[in-house]
């Protein structure tokens, strides 16, 4: 890390394509990939005579994206265009949200939990609303192509305050995993960040301990993964670090980061500040909101992951570890409070979502969704356990088996026979049997070693098919040998 | 009798009636065309097939007994207005080989509405000009004398009506480029409420400004034309649903109406046979029951200077898109941005390049504030300006253009005097109000236009008083072309 004389700084301007079926100004579908230029129109290519119309689920999207950060919501919003020329900006103006308090979402904050368990506040400037660039493609022969598919798919920008309040690459890993979260959980996003559907874009800088002023910035971009955003950010800093350490002056650029060899490249130097000639955009009304309107969004916002994660651990006393797990996607945590509502204890739900159903569904490569266990399933077999029905060994044969055939686990037990054998009568005939065919091992036990002790139930289990309450054997199998 | 100079509802009356076929109308049209347009130069493309495939399905729609007011009738478009399949060039070498793959609204309804597309009709550079000069291709010549511009930047629609090769064209108003054109050609030239009609298909010039505008011989014809094309499109967001009566619209009413007289509007700049030929127009009015008083609109005089920092700057942002990486014009060079510096350089003329320069000037950091908010600010008050006259009058009237039709190449060397051209237009597109002109009589054998302004959607009070004032005024005939 740097050394302590500096301070880093790291601002975070987060873009997230929005989910969406068509794109922002147009019918086009908004989908990821695909034969190059299939999905374009004379809206999304920018031919002469076309015009822009709002799509008003993204702008929804924004909009509760913006309570759920605790933002102000400007009750009146314009577009504007945002003026440059490049090849895979078909109007040569991107269509986006200008000002400080006309975007639709400004001034506020996401609280959030570290990695480390403790509880952060970072500030929202702004979450606005955009549409997105084509792709540049390189094509053979020093020539380049652009596919359009991308261009207008909605997209918002979400920027925290400045002065930053992130001040470490761990930091600001938390606040992208929980924005990222946070996104999913409001079906804003679908958070891929190696398909490019979420952008984190650090604007990084240092400055020595104690100077009010933040150090020449560098804007970081291409960081594909969380460990990408961590890394590059250390990276930056221990690079401005070196070049201030040997006298040299930072200059203001843009650095995209090469994941494989963990470096970082210049990819533009600002050497003056661009002019985007930004003005309202004649072509589109501007938005005005209701307060009720605005109301019955905040009103419909779901629990959030945060909200959710204070719950899982205040009241049905999960670790902080636990909870993280299971908020890990919407669907997952949704599984979860299925299983419990359906009667699965808490803990043990979690257990077996944690442990085994991950285990088993990493193994398919398959979604909880798309496999054949439904929360019922969990509920039904952690029952089991807990009744005394099934031992916990047990229940990891008959998870499997409700794994691949979606049977309900009662079920499995009954026609398995798989059910615990709990009657001490039974058990202690099986144990005599078993001592009287081992008289040396039963003479070695009462000469002291009683270590046999384990030989002893081990042959009852097998002799019941692993199907004898164990505890039950070892208490049995002791009392009849100290008889 | 020659098909070609009658009112297109004349012409409506022998369609239906079959006494004319709808091939045999187009047919007259495209021989008027060939005939006449080596001389007047108002179509950039005719397009023949696509005429005849149009008659033929308009022939189908009257003789289902299923025709509106347009079926059969051929129209000229402006080329800058999007049609699928024929050439769109808005007079550009940077879109000189441009065939759009979709169809705009307006042509689209057109279609619909069983018009018969003529061709497309020439225009200043990108609809920049008062007199197509500008136009990257050729000058189009004023019908009444060729050695005059027919105005702009409208002016091939303007030449197509007034000689006769059309019966109904459309065009597209921006600073008043339907109604000089109009004025200058004799012919009746409207420009709706901004919003009445889709800009979808319309290339942008200043898109707050821009909108489309049908020209005709009488105005009977140019309130259908308007009616075929009006009214809320879901491709144009800035296009409203307000309601419009057309047959409140077609009752001539003058007595009563209370006219308001823009002083600024017939002053010093308003050459002396304009101003003459429109206060006759007055007392025309006055004695047919009409109420007119002259009202002070100070405003009027920061109309250009106002127009001339919110148009560029919204185009320099409209056209910046021709870039030659989608389509059009492509200079080959080492790297996209030089591909583009000489693509732009190579496909804009003087004219656009000009304004293009002007328009990034005012919206750029530090220059933003003093020149396109305080824009911004004046257009607010004019508007207002012109609300409140409003409340006290129906409508204004002024004239059209402050000078008959001028020479050839006459104004090219004074960029001043071109855009002071606009002058009485301008206003009316500021304030988004529908404005229409008609032929008020003629000055050494050049026609006069008077224009009729009025409140936002009030189309029908505007169409019943210039069906009144044309009922006083002597009826449309067409001129004389000499071809060499």
């Amino acid at each position: 890390m740097q050394a302590a004389s500096y301070v880093l700084s790291v601002g975070m301007e987060v873009h997230a394509e929005l989910l969406t079926k068509t794109k922002m100004f147009c019918r086009c579908p908004n989908e990821f990939g695909g034969e190059p230029n299939t999905r374009v129109c004379p809206v999304c290519l920018g031919l002469p005579g076309s015009l822009p119309v709002i799509n008003r689920p993204a702008v929804e999207h924004v909009l509760r994206t913006a309570l759920a950060l605790n933002c102000r919501i400007a009750m009146r919003s314009v577009f504007h265009r945002k003026n440059y020329f490049y090849p895979d900006l078909p109007k040569a103006y991107q269509i986006s949200q200008y000002g400080e308090t006309n975007p639709l979402g400004h001034s506020g904050y996401m609280d959030f939990f570290t990695e480390d368990g403790g509880e952060r506040r970072v500030r929202i400037r702004r979450v606005h609303l955009e549409e997105d660039t084509g792709k540049l493609m390189h094509l053979p022969g020093r020539k380049s192509g652009v596919d359009f598919n991308r261009a207008g798919v909605p997209l918002m920008e979400i920027v925290t305050d400045y002065p930053p309040d992130i001040h470490s690459p761990q930091e600001a890993l938390d606040y992208s995993y929980q924005l990222r979260l946070l996104l999913i959980y409001l079906g804003a996003c679908d958070g891929k960040m190696e398909e490019g559907s979420l952008r984190c874009e650090p604007n990084v800088s240092i400055a020595p301990e104690g100077h009010q002023e933040l150090g020449t910035k560098t804007e970081l971009k291409n960081l594909s993964s969380f460990r990408a955003v961590q890394s590059g950010i250390r990276h930056e800093a221990e690079r401005m670090r070196h070049a201030l350490e040997r006298g040299d002056t930072l200059k203001q650029e843009t650095r995209g980061w090469d994941e494989e060899n963990e470096k970082s490249y210049v990819m533009r130097v600002k050497e003056f500040e661009d002019d985007y000639r930004y003005f309202p955009d004649p072509d589109l009304p501007p938005m005005v909101f209701s307060e009720e309107y605005i109301e019955g969004l905040r009103a419909a916002l779901p629990e959030l992951p945060t909200a959710k994660r204070k719950r899982f651990m205040e009241d049905l006393g999960l670790s902080d570890y636990d909870a993280r797990l299971l908020l890990a996607g919407p669907a997952w945590a949704r599984f979860f409070e299925e299983a419990v509502a359906q009667g699965g204890d808490p803990k043990q739900v979690c257990n077996w979502m944690n442990g085994d159903f991950s285990h088993l569904l990493n193994e398919a490569g398959r979604t909880a969704e798309a496999s054949k266990v439904t929360p019922a399933h969990i509920a039904d077999l952690t029952g089991l356990i807990a009744s005394g029905k099934i031992s916990g060994r047990i229940g990891k044969e008959v998870f499997e088996h409700v794994f691949q055939t979606g049977r309900m686990p009662s079920d499995v037990v009954k026609e398995e026979g798989k059910e615990q054998i709990t009657d001490a009568g039974s058990i202690r005939e099986v144990v005599s049997e078993v001592l009287s065919q081992n008289p040396e091992a039963v003479g070695k036990y009462r000469e002291g070693k009683k270590g046999v002790h384990g030989f002893l139930v081990g042959q009852v289990m097998r002799k019941t098919e692993g199907m004898a309450n164990p505890e039950m054997v070892n208490r049995l199998v002791t009392e009849e040998l100290e008889r | 009798m020659d098909l070609c100079g009658l009112a297109a509802a004349q012409m409506r009356r022998m369609l239906d009636s079959r006494e004319v076929s709808a091939e045999e109308l187009a047919r007259a049209h495209l021989d008027r065309i060939s005939r006449l347009d080596p001389a007047v130069r108002a179509f950039i493309t005719v397009c023949e097939d696509r005429t005849l495939t149009d008659a033929a399905e308009a022939q189908k729609q009257i003789d289902g007994g299923g025709q509106g007011a347009l079926t059969g009738i051929p129209v000229a478009l402006k080329d800058n207005m999007i049609t699928k399949g024929v050439r769109t060039t808005c007079a550009s070498r940077i879109l000189e080989k441009y065939v759009p793959p979709f169809e705009g609204t307006a042509a689209e309804r057109l279609r619909r509405a069983g018009a018969v597309l003529l061709g497309k009709t020439n225009l200043d550079e990108f609809a920049m000009g008062s007199s197509t000069e500008y136009s990257a291709f050729f000058t189009t010549r004023n019908p009444w004398d060729l050695e005059r511009v027919p105005g702009g930047s409208s002016g091939g629609s303007a030449a197509a009506v007034a000689s006769g090769m059309a019966p109904i064209a459309y065009g597209s108003d921006t600073g008043g480029s339907v109604r000089q054109p109009a004025a200058l050609c004799g012919v009746v030239g409207l420009k709706p409420t901004y919003g009445r009609i889709s800009r979808y298909g319309l290339v942008a010039f200043s898109s707050s400004l821009d909108q489309i505008g049908p020209f005709g011989r009488s105005v009977e014809d140019v309130i259908c034309a308007f009616e075929a094309v009006m009214g809320r499109d879901p491709h144009d967001s800035t296009t409203v649903d307000m309601p419009y009566d057309g047959s409140k619209a077609r009752e001539p009413v003058l007595k009563g109406r209370r006219i308001g007289v823009p002083s600024e509007l017939l002053s010093g700049e308003i050459a002396p046979d304009v101003s003459h030929a429109v206060r006759a127009a007055l007392d025309l009015i006055s004695d047919a029951g009409g109420e007119t008083e002259e009202v002070s609109l100070p405003m009027i005089e920061h109309g250009v200077a106002t127009y001339y920092i919110i148009a560029p700057a919204e185009a320099s942002s409209n056209l910046a898109r021709y870039d030659g990486v989608r389509y059009g014009l492509r200079i080959d060079a080492d790297d996209s941005i030089e591909m583009m510096k000489g693509t732009r350089s190579a496909g804009f003329g003087s004219e656009v390049t000009q304004r293009i320069m002007i328009g990034t000037y005012v919206l750029s950091a530090g220059y933003y504030d003093a020149f396109y908010t305080k824009a911004h600010q004046a257009r607010t008050i004019m508007k207002r300006q012109f609300q409140e006259a409003f409340r006290k009058f129906d409508l204004l009237i002024a004239p059209t253009s402050p000078v008959p039709a001028f020479r050839l190449g006459e104004r090219l060397d004074d960029p001043m005097a071109m855009k002071l051209a606009d002058f009485c237009t301008i206003p009316a597109n500021i304030g988004g109000f529908p404005a229409i002109s008609l032929n008020c009589g003629f000055s050494n054998g050049l026609p006069i236009g008077v224009q009729l302004i009025a409140d936002s959607f009030q189309e029908e009070t505007l169409f019943s008083v210039a069906l009144a004032l044309e009922n006083l005024l002597p009826p449309f005939a067409l001129p004389e072309i000499e071809v060499a």
